[in-house]
């Protein structure tokens, strides 16, 4: 019994086993209200997210349900594997739902950060909410993971620091009010008490491109893609928790 | 023991005409003269260290002022640095913390030549002018108290 329980961690274990999610560094209140669909805001996004899931395009045309039927069992696990290389491109979950949307659907791309696309990414992630995250990073997937490593790893920014010297050297430690963590991707999209709604990674990588006063690079372009993918690597086996609340 | 780290620093080059930045000498651990030969105003460099824009140095460090919410717990604590360091201490390790510790968290605050991906903003300027940190280390030698 006591083995099978060890057995289960070790499965369930994430490639590199000290990183944890943010959610870890969240006031106990706070980390109730994410686990309770009822007072998380973030469900709000899920709801909105679901019903455009089966609403028909004004102009005519198929509904996302028309070609995922059951999604809670059909789509449930796809958000895990994400980002992955799609006929040699490098996608995450917004641009798969975009590339859905333009060349089946038919309809003009809804845009990074757009209200829809937002919704329709909360609620697909949170088909997968408590499996762990699943991306691959062998095969033609390694550059890109190598790409997002390096960028991970250099300094940059008026401030020069890299995300490594927070996200690995400082975690625990107070930046101001926040409490430093591992900079896991796995609740994303998530609700922010700062930006008062749910936003993507991107936007939060934009945010922390801002703080070391660093270029910041556009949402869904290939370089935070690269960093999306390394990031979910190295939180592999983590339960994908979306959409999760944070300050 | 005192080493005497490259003497002169040109930083001229990568900042354009009339940008720059004022030439200092490093000697052992400090840079002893005041930047461009100015001198630094205590209360106006509490002003820098406070700004949440300009110095912002409360996000990492914890001030003199314990009532002041929400202070950073990453770099040493500002309370009493004026009597471990002297000002030319406390002078480089503002203006380029690096040349002492390469792996070090304490951003530069007067380089402009080295760094990568700087914001449109932010390009081409060091993070603080010659008076600004002489204002903060004139502020900073005051803290002698722990
Ligand atoms: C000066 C410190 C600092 C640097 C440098 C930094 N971050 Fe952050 N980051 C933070 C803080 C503070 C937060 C908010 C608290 C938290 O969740 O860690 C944060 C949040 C995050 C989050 C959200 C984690 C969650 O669970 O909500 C991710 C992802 C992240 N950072 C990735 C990065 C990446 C990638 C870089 C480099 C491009 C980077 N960070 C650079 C301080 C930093
Ligand atoms: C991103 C975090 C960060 C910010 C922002 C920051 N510091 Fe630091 N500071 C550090 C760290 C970490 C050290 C320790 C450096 C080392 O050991 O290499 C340090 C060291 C110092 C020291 C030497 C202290 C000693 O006792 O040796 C001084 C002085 C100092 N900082 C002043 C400032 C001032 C003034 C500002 C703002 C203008 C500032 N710092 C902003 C992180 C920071």
């Amino acid at each position: 019994m006591l083995r099978l329980a060890v057995l289960l961690l070790l499965a369930a274990a994430p490639a590199s086993a000290e990183i944890v999610s943010g959610s870890s560094f969240l006031s106990p209140e706070m980390r109730r209200q994410q686990e309770d669909e009822t007072r998380n805001p973030g469900f709000f996004w899920v709801e909105q997210g679901q019903e455009l899931f089966s609403r028909r395009p004004e102009a005519g045309g198929e509904a996302c349900i028309g070609c995922h039927a059951a999604p809670q069992r059909s789509l449930r696990g796809a958000a895990a594997t994400y980002p992955k290389l799609v006929s040699e491109r490098l996608m995450n979950l917004e641009g798969r739902i975009e590339q859905c949307r333009v060349e089946r659907q038919k309809q003009p791309a809804f845009g990074y950060e757009s209200p829809e696309l937002l919704a329709l990414t909360a609620y697909i992630a949170s088909l997968s909410r408590g499996l762990p995250m699943d991306v691959a990073i062998d095969g033609p997937a390694r550059p890109f993971y190598e790409a997002g490593r390096a960028f991970f790893e250099r300094r940059q920014g008026q401030l020069n620091l890299s995300c490594r010297h927070c996200h690995d050297g400082l975690v625990g430690q107070k930046l101001r009010g926040d409490t430093i963590s591992r900079g896991a991707s796995t609740g994303y999209p998530a609700y922010r008490l700062e930006w008062n709604s749910v936003g993507s990674l991107h936007r939060r990588l934009r945010a922390c491109s801002l703080g070391v006063r660093a270029t910041q690079f556009e949402a869904g372009g290939p370089e935070y893609l690269a960093l999306e993918l390394y990031l979910a690597g190295r939180a592999r086996g983590l339960p994908v928790e979306t959409p999760a609340m944070r300050r | 023991m005192k080493r005497l780290l490259p003497a002169l620093l040109w930083l001229a080059g990568s900042c354009g005409p009339g940008l720059a930045l004022e030439r200092y000498t490093i000697v052992g651990d400090a840079i002893p003269a005041p930047l461009g030969g100015l001198a630094g105003n205590a209360a106006r460099g509490e002003a820098v260290v406070r700004d949440r824009e300009r110095g912002n140095c409360l996000i990492c460090h914890q001030g003199a002022d314990a009532s002041e919410p929400f202070q950073g717990t990453i770099g040493p604590s500002l309370a009493g640095v004026g009597a471990r360091l002297s000002p030319g201490q406390i002078r480089l390790r503002m203006v380029d913390g690096a040349v002492l510790n390469p792996d070090t968290v304490m951003p530069p605050y007067f380089r402009v030549e080295g760094l990568r991906d700087v914001a449109p903003a932010y390009r081409g300027k060091p993070a603080l002018s010659a008076q600004e940190i002489e204002d903060v280390v004139a502020y900073l030698a005051t803290l002698e108290r722990p």
